[in-house]
């Protein structure tokens, strides 16, 4: 995948400073982003109730978009509740453009999981299944049925947004919410540095530790190696999961427009590592190209502005160093130091 | 009373054919002959017997073009029903109790989808205190979930329902729960006649779904509804689920005449020329109840029962009709509501109150909790005292007042610290020796 982003199919290699991006028009047909294409499926459409600058609209519809290039129009979605689901489907409004279902917030994978297999039993297995969730709804509630999922290993592509925190509800932490972030349920207070450091809980790890077919992290930074991952995972069946980091300006407390960049320092951290994996295996990992120190993420983000605040007492160095180390511990597990 | 509300006695009904078979491998293979295509199954007793045979079924070939998913949670089984449903597959799943209790956010979603899923529930106590033992609270729980409820009365009848059950669901987008007995009639072994292939080929149409997950006709369902459609919504819901008041009788009859057996009816009367007191109950306490109706009226006391097998939707018009000449109404209930009294009682009192208002005087007695049999001699007893004038308008049947006052329970105002379960256990291992 990295191949796609950043050659052509002569070799040569594109750079844009702070970016991937490549022009689609120095690329072959069939390797231009899946946006790209006049004729390409839409599946979510404009109209949408979502806030400005959200990356999980904007990745859902990079995934979606590129599933449905990927199944030629053969894919049924089931969403969990949460913002992708009340911003799009607004009652008799509807911004999807595929069969799309929603039932609760904790059960997306087993809805998926029924999809699939009823698709089995009538013969239709060229009819793909994509279920989809935010951070919430995969790695809290939803945590228990995605792991059936994965250990059965039904034919369905898995999706969280991550925005790391339950965002639709009024932007309450989750259990992908980063240490020491402010939120509705891990408010500042003397004493108490916003969330509180823990040991995380990694999921595509743990989807990986299933040995599922394919595991991969992407962000709407990186939209065409985004695009790249879904197509990816479709070559596959069986059961498989994608990871997407989604800045959400409400909940970081953000400007909109600092929704990809913020994705973009993210894995320039190193907090956010992008890889894949196969079979429970690292296949492959996208190396940071400009590393940043943490701290010039953090700055950026209202949810972290404690951290910064009271440059008399110097604000709180010392838990901006536990994020830095744990940003450093991402780039020497994963390898991320090397240059592409 | 109109002749055509009596029924027969039980003597008149032919013997039936069959074999023996425990009531739930019978419920499993009727339950194959349905030809469901999506199975999802988690265990617990007393309903761990339906899914291994199902399985078993699956596995030989016998239930063909089915998947049977072993999946991680009740909560899980019901979504994968879900998707299963609405991507246009029948689907169907059996569980008890704590599993009911587990899916049941699940249940409303499907409910609330218009799918036509059908569970067996085989119904058991829900604890504190952990009981695995029979009684009807798991599924009186779910009441208003908005699934059809129907009560087998034995294993015939628990067999006969689910054709029913899947047709009735299908034509009216409704999900069907048929609750049976746990152990009382899910570990019995009796004669058995299980539907035969044919039979429900015959009755039962390949599911043809209301709206379907297709990607060549895009659909976005379960979309957010506001205030501005809700309430027509469940409306809606509600006009459904009072259909089958009508087409399940003229299934129930349809249905009957190619099995040749007399038809499952709503509710029947059994015994009712003359009754001046009648029994109402559901489930397999019927057996033993119109046993001890045929005593008592040998003995020559003015008695009959009403035998309720569609809780929901509630056939209000149809108790009425059967209770139009009865003084006194007994409510046998295998469940009840902690803090009220019990749960079928008061929408049979708002029935009879419909005018012409029914004038009967209604009484509650809780019966069978947590797997404690209702006796041929507990019902004996009840129904003289009835007779007598001697119940009270809410009881417990068979309470042992002996057990609460060793344990310090005697009076209302006792409460003794500690752990109630394990109070009560003490004293009943050592009743001679109260600590
Ligand atoms: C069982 C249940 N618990 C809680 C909720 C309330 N709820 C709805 S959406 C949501 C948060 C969703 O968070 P996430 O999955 O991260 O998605 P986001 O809105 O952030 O995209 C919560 C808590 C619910 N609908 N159902
Ligand atoms: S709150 Fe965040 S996730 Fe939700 S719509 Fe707004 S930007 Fe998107
Ligand atoms: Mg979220």
């Amino acid at each position: 995948m990295t191949e796609i982003t950043h050659r052509t199919a002569s070799g040569v290699k594109f750079y844009q400073v702070g970016s991937l991006a490549v022009g689609n028009r120095l690329l072959p047909r069939e390797q231009r982003a899946a946006q790209a294409d006049p004729q390409r499926a839409n599946t979510m459409i404009s109209g949408h109730r979502a806030c400005q600058g959200c990356g999980e609209v904007l990745g859902a519809r990079y995934v979606l978009d590129a599933a449905m290039r990927a199944t030629e129009g053969k894919l049924v979605v089931v969403n969990a509740t949460g913002c992708l689901e009340v911003v799009s489907t607004p009652f008799p409004e509807s911004a999807w453009r595929v069969p799309w279902l929603h039932s609760l917030f904790g059960n997306a994978p087993a809805v998926a999981s029924g999809v699939a297999a009823a698709l089995k039993a009538q013969g239709h297995e060229e009819i793909r299944v994509l279920g989809q969730a935010g951070d919430g709804g995969t790695v809290d509630i939803g945590m228990g049925v995605l792991s059936g999922m994965c250990e059965r290993n039904d034919d369905v592509l898995f999706v969280c947004y991550d925005n790391e925190a339950y965002m639709n509800t009024g932007v309450q932490r989750s259990g992908a919410t980063p240490a020491a972030a402010r939120t509705a349920t891990t408010p500042v207070a003397p004493g108490h540095p916003g969330n509180r450091f823990g040991q995380g809980k990694d999921v595509p790890a743990i989807a990986m530790a299933h040995r599922i077919p394919y595991v991969a992290t992407a962000s709407v930074a990186d939209l065409r190696d985004l695009e790249a991952k879904v197509e990816r995972a479709m070559q596959f069946t069986g059961a498989r999961y994608l990871h997407v980091l989604v800045p959400c300006p409400l909940g970081w407390a953000a400007p909109s427009s600092q929704t990809i960049r913020l994705a973009r320092l993210a894995t320039q951290c190193g907090l956010f590592p992008l890889f894949e994996a196969e079979h429970g295996e690292l296949v492959s990992v996208t190396p940071i190209r400009q590393q940043v120190p943490v701290d010039e993420y953090l700055r950026a983000q209202g949810r972290f502005a404690h951290l910064f605040a009271d440059q008399a007492a110097g604000g709180r160095p010392d838990l901006v160093a536990r994020i830095q180390a744990e940003a450093d511990r991402n780039i020497r597990v994963y390898g991320l130091g090397g240059q592409p | 009373m109109a002749a055509t509300e009596l029924s027969p006695h039980r003597g008149a009904a032919p013997e039936p054919a069959g074999r023996a078979v425990e009531g739930s491998r019978a419920v499993a293979e009727t339950v194959a002959r349905c030809r469901p295509q999506v199975v999802p199954a988690y265990p617990i007793s007393p309903q761990t017997h339906i899914v291994e045979a199902l399985s078993a079924l699956t596995r030989t070939g016998e239930l063909e073009s089915c998947q049977f998913v072993n999946v991680e949670s009740e909560f899980g089984a019901m979504s994968l029903c879900i998707g299963a449903s609405a991507a246009g597959s029948r689907t169907y799943t059996a569980t008890s109790s704590q599993g009911l209790l587990f899916m049941s956010e699940a249940l409303f979603n499907a409910a609330g989808l218009g799918l036509p899923i059908v569970l067996t529930v085989a119904n058991r106590a829900v604890g504190a205190p952990i009981n695995i033992w029979n009684d009807q609270s798991d599924s009186f729980s779910q009441r208003d979930s908005g699934w059809i409820q129907l009560y087998a009365r034995d294993n015939q009848d628990a067999c006969d329902l689910h054709p029913l059950a899947f047709r009735l669901a299908e034509e009216l987008s409704v999900p069907v729960m048929v609750c049976m007995d746990g152990f009382v009639l899910t570990h019995a072994v009796e004669r058995i006649a299980v539907p035969e292939q044919r039979i429900v080929d015959a009755f039962l149409p390949p599911y043809a779904p209301r709206q379907v997950l297709d990607p060549g006709a895009p659909l976005s369902i379960g979309a957010m509804v506001g205030p501005e459609a809700f309430t027509e919504v469940r409306f809606i819901a509600h006009g459904r689920m009072q259909q089958a008041l009508v087409r399940f009788p003229e299934l129930a009859q349809r249905y009957g005449k190619l099995v040749g057996r007399p038809a499952v009816e709503l509710a029947r009367g059994y015994r009712l020329e003359g009754a001046r007191t009648v029994f109402v109950a559901l489930g397999s306490v019927l057996g033993t109840l119109e046993d001890v109706v045929d005593e008592a009226r040998a003995d020559g006391m003015p008695v009959g029962a009403v035998e309720l097998t569609c809780f929901r939707p509630f056939p209000a018009e149809r108790l009425r009709t059967l209770l139009a000449g009865a003084e006194n109404v007994v409510v046998i209930e295998r469940a009840f509501s902690t803090g009220a009294a019990g749960i079928v009682t008061p929408e049979l009192i708002a029935a009879l109150a419909e005018p012409p208002a029914v004038s009967a005087r209604s009484f509650t007695v809780i019966a069978g909790l947590g797997g404690r049999p209702i006796t041929k001699k507990a019902l004996r007893m009840l129904v003289h005292d009835a007779v007598a004038g001697r119940v009270a308008r809410f009881s417990f049947l068979g309470l042992d007042r002996d057990l609460l006052a060793r344990a310090g329970y005697g009076r209302a105002s006792d409460d003794p610290p500690g752990s109630t379960a394990e109070r009560l256990l003490s004293r009943l291992r050592a009743p001679e020796s109260p600590r």
